[in-house]
């Protein structure tokens, strides 16, 4: 992790509810305005299901359902940020709903923590380290992490069975 | 495999592989092929020359003995015998393992290596004594007289010839000659002296004209002398031989028929030192591209039309002319309603545009069905030998164009099909003797286009179905009752039906069967259907009905919410009104009454566990999956429409019932069902359902199983 922090880098910063995220520029493909996602039945309710990107089918997911927050509801500000993930060696296209985004800032890898232990509200896991800008902390999550298969895989187990999600 | 250069020769050696077993196959039905065993020379040689040249020493020793065996064959110290076929068969595939190992980037080990080395002493054994590599190019022109003249290969003659000057009045006309010449073989010449074409002025009574003629013909010198055998006394005549080592095409000779242009009666020497120069490099570059007659200029002509693009690319392609259409949808709806004449003429023109590159792209995918009939050549050959059967393969339509996709599933069917063929269909000689059938079974492959389908058929003139003993055993097998009698087509389909005739009892007798459930399904998957049509003791006909492509289908569209989803109209068989008189009926499970016939359903806002509640009247869409019918219900049916498959991703790949996605005309996506998945699961969730709800000593009265509903 050290290696990658010794210089300065670029991040796109987004907003979850209240709080700003952050992702490095280089996995975001493009951002897209928010239109009809077409929900792939049976799959968890964070599997928003899919959209057409100039016709290549690509999952969207909704990133505060799976932190544990809101369902992210369709506002003027809605974005779906399509990121290349890299899952299993292969690399995906993933769009991830966000409450808006922000903009794209450089963070010098000196004002990057390690994440906390305790006093976020989502797995560390997802977490790559805490920015910080003009007194504001930002969370730089790990994409390829939130997106993994392995975690992915973990939510559809529990869906082969539907009476454990009613229950 | 880093190199990339070696990564081309690995890909050409695998093409020159597939070549040289074709001419190998080739050769065995017609020994005395001289161009065919040049063929086979000059494939080995170009093996042997360029796997040294990238290092691969193992390949290029082994390929060089095979090389010098070809050579003594060429030389005719040696005759194309069936051991020699086999070895060379064996040698082939022992290349082809070579290439395996060196694409992987490993060593050759000694079990390959002592493989390699068994089929080289073998070959030996086959081989003259004297036979030295190397010595084949000095050989003297003998074999040009032999009387099979036909089978001989192209020599490229020079002929010079000055008819007297009285050759008109004798009634006479060079330019027939020429004529006579030409219907020999390939033939160009030059005129010298006063006129300046073959064509005399009419009513000349004196000829001064020289021709200088070229002739690749395989006729023997002798022949040629022949046409000339009215004016050879009194005129000045020349035959002599230019070149034979390869066949020289005719596209080669512009530089011989300047240097005869610009200077009369040019040594013939010099002319041949030209050919030397010119063709003992081209040689070296690339063998196959002198290669004269049927096979050769075809390929030739294949290299300058054609290139290679990874698939890849082609599906990227393929991928972007198909959101094309759809913007390009969109894009004549806007202009429609904005009615405005300048934009709605240009939104036209797109229109058209695209309509024809999408063709176009389609067209790039497919590829013709011959490389895989190519293989079964073998197969054939091979497991007849095993048989001990005489059979032979012929095959029809190798033209015929298939999705690519859809030919690489082909192949394991069809192994399938003919060794089936092979083993149930054709008797053995003795036996066939006996029906009055020749002693060679015949099996024809044969592929053609009908409407959207392309038919693929593998017959055989063998036994055929025993029809009797299908209904016997299909009796004994509690399927069908003894007293009824099901049409032929019935029958045979038994012989798909799993486990069926895999029992000796039937194999023996009617002999069909064997994974034939399996070839069923491979073709099913495909979208294909299979059917049999066979008459006892006079063979069987399969044949395959496949869709051109698989990127493409017909769908049915409906609605669930607001969802839309899109059933495969090939299974579709009608659309029912699904009232709730009718829906409520059955017990526990859900059936509904179609024309007094009960049909299964499954209502998709159950199986897919959608919110809200289904309006008063749905429809029910009755599809034939395996024979039997069931229905889906859904909300409203919007319509037939033509949907591009596209994959819903990895993340999404275990959800079962869903095959695809397609983009509409609007831009969204609607998914596409899979039938039969859907049918299996929902199946085995109702049992389980009613297990638990028989558990639970509470039966929903309505009927309807929701699996929320029931959980709850």
């Amino acid at each position: 992790m050290d290696e990658s922090m010794t210089e300065t880098t670029q991040y796109l910063t987004f907003k979850l509810e209240d709080e700003v995220y952050a992702t490095t520029i280089s996995q975001v493909r493009e951002v897209l305005e928010y239109s009809k996602v077409t929900k792939v039945p049976r799959t968890p309710d964070y599997m928003r299901g899919v959209i057409n990107l100039r016709g290549r089918v690509v999952p969207v997911l909704d990133l505060k359902l799976r932190f544990g927050m809101n369902r992210t509801e369709q506002t003027v500000n809605t974005c779906v940020i399509i990121v290349e993930v890299d899952m299993d060696g292969e690399t995906m296209i993933i769009g991830a709903l966000a409450d808006s985004v922000q903009e794209v800032i450089e963070l010098d890898a000196s004002l990057i923590e390690p994440p906390p232990k305790i006093g976020t509200k989502l797995n560390t896991d997802f977490i790559r380290g805490m920015g910080k800008r003009d007194d504001k902390f930002i969370i730089i999550l790990d994409i390829d992490r939130v997106f993994s298969a392995e975690n992915l895989g973990a939510v559809r187990a529990t869906m082969a069975e539907p009476e454990t999600v009613a229950e | 495999m880093k190199d990339r250069n070696q990564q081309a020769f690995v890909e050409e050696a695998k093409e020159l592989l597939a070549g040289l077993e074709e001419a190998v196959l080739e050769i065995e039905r017609d020994p005395l092929n001289t161009e065919l065993i040049g063929k086979i020379f000059r494939t080995m040689h170009t093996i042997k020359g360029s796997s040294a040249m990238f290092g691969f020493e193992s390949i290029a020793s082994f390929t060089h003995e095979l090389e010098t065996a070809f050579d003594c064959v060429r030389e005719g110290t040696m005759q194309v015998t069936p051991e020699l076929v086999t070895l060379t068969l064996a040698s082939r595939d022992h290349i082809a393992s070579l290439l395996l190992v060196v694409e992987d980037g490993l060593q050759v080990d000694e079990a390959l290596t002592s493989k390699g080395n068994a089929i080289l002493r073998q070959l030996r054994t086959l081989m003259p004594q004297a036979a030295e590599p190397g010595v084949a190019a000095k050989t003297p022109a003998a074999t040009v007289s032999d009387p099979n003249a036909d089978s001989q290969k192209s020599v490229l003659y020079r002929i010079y010839f000055k008819p007297p000057e009285n050759i008109f009045l004798r009634g006479l006309n060079p330019a027939n000659l020429i004529e006579e010449l030409a219907a020999m073989g390939d033939e160009e010449h030059v005129v010298h002296a006063d006129s300046p074409s073959v064509q005399e002025p009419e009513g000349a009574d004196l000829c001064r004209s020289i021709y200088d003629i070229l002739l690749s013909t395989a006729h023997p010198a002798e022949g040629i002398r022949d046409v000339f055998i009215f004016v050879e006394e009194d005129s000045e005549l020349r035959i002599e031989k230019l070149y034979d080592a390869a066949p020289l095409g005719k596209d080669k000779w512009q530089p011989l028929l300047e240097t005869m242009r610009a200077s009369k009666g040019v040594p013939t020497s010099s002319l041949q030192a030209l050919i030397n120069e010119t063709e003992g490099r081209r040689e070296k570059v690339k063998v196959d591209a002198t290669a004269d007659g049927g096979t050769g200029r075809h390929q030739e002509q294949r290299a300058i039309h054609s290139i290679k693009v990874p698939s890849e690319r082609l599906d990227k392609l393929v991928n972007l002319v198909g959101e094309l259409v759809t913007v390009q949808a969109r894009l004549t709806i806007a202009a429609m309603n904005l009615t405005d004449p300048t934009l709605t003429q240009i939104a036209e023109e797109v229109e058209a545009l695209i309509a024809e590159l999408r063709d176009n792209a389609m067209s790039m995918r497919m590829v013709p069905i011959g490389t895989t009939f190519m293989r079964f050549q073998r197969l054939v050959r091979d497991l007849s030998v095993e048989l001990g059967k005489e059979i032979r393969l012929v095959t029809e339509g190798e033209d015929t164009e298939l999705d690519k996709t859809v030919i690489e599933r082909l192949g394991d069917p069809l192994v399938h099909m003919i060794r089936n063929s092979i083993d149930h269909g054709i008797e053995s000689p003795d036996m066939r003797e006996a029906a009055g059938k020749p002693r060679t079974g015949t099996i024809c492959l044969s592929a053609a286009h009908s409407g959207t389908n392309v038919n693929v058929t593998v017959s055989d003139d063998g036994r055929g179905f025993d029809v009797e003993a299908i209904r016997l055993r299909a009796v004994a097998q509690g399927m069908i009752k003894p007293d009824s009698h099901p049409t032929e087509q019935e029958l045979f389909a038994f012989a798909f039906a799993p486990g069926f005739s895999t029992s000796k009892e039937v194999t023996s007798v009617s002999g069909r069967g064997v994974g034939m459930d399996v070839v069923r399904r491979n073709i099913e998957d495909l979208g294909g259907k299979i059917e049999i049509a066979s008459k006892q003791g006079q063979g069987s006909t399969f044949t395959l009905k496949l869709p051109l492509t698989l990127a493409i289908i017909e769908g049915l569209l409906v609605r669930v919410n607001d969802e839309l989803f899109v059933l495969p109209l090939a299974a579709v068989k009608e659309c029912v009104e699904l009232p709730p008189w009718n829906a409520r009926r059955g017990n526990g499970g859900q059936l509904i009454n179609v024309r007094g016939e009960i049909v299964p359903y499954v209502r998709l806002r159950d199986y897919f566990e959608m919110t809200g509640s289904a309006p008063s009247i749905e429809y029910a869409v009755i599809a034939e999956v395996e024979g039997k019918r069931c229905g889906f219900a859904v909300d409203s049916i919007i319509g037939e429409q033509q949907v591009v498959i596209k994959s819903i991703g990895k993340s999404y790949k275990d959800v079962k019932g869903i095959s695809g996605a397609t983009v509409l005309g609007d831009g969204a996506l609607a998914l596409i069902i899979d039938i039969p998945v859907v049918l299996s699961t929902a199946e085995s969730e109702r049992e389980r359902l009613l297990r638990l709800a028989s558990a639970d000593v509470r039966v929903e009265s309505s009927g309807s199983l929701a699996i929320r509903g029931e959980a709850q």
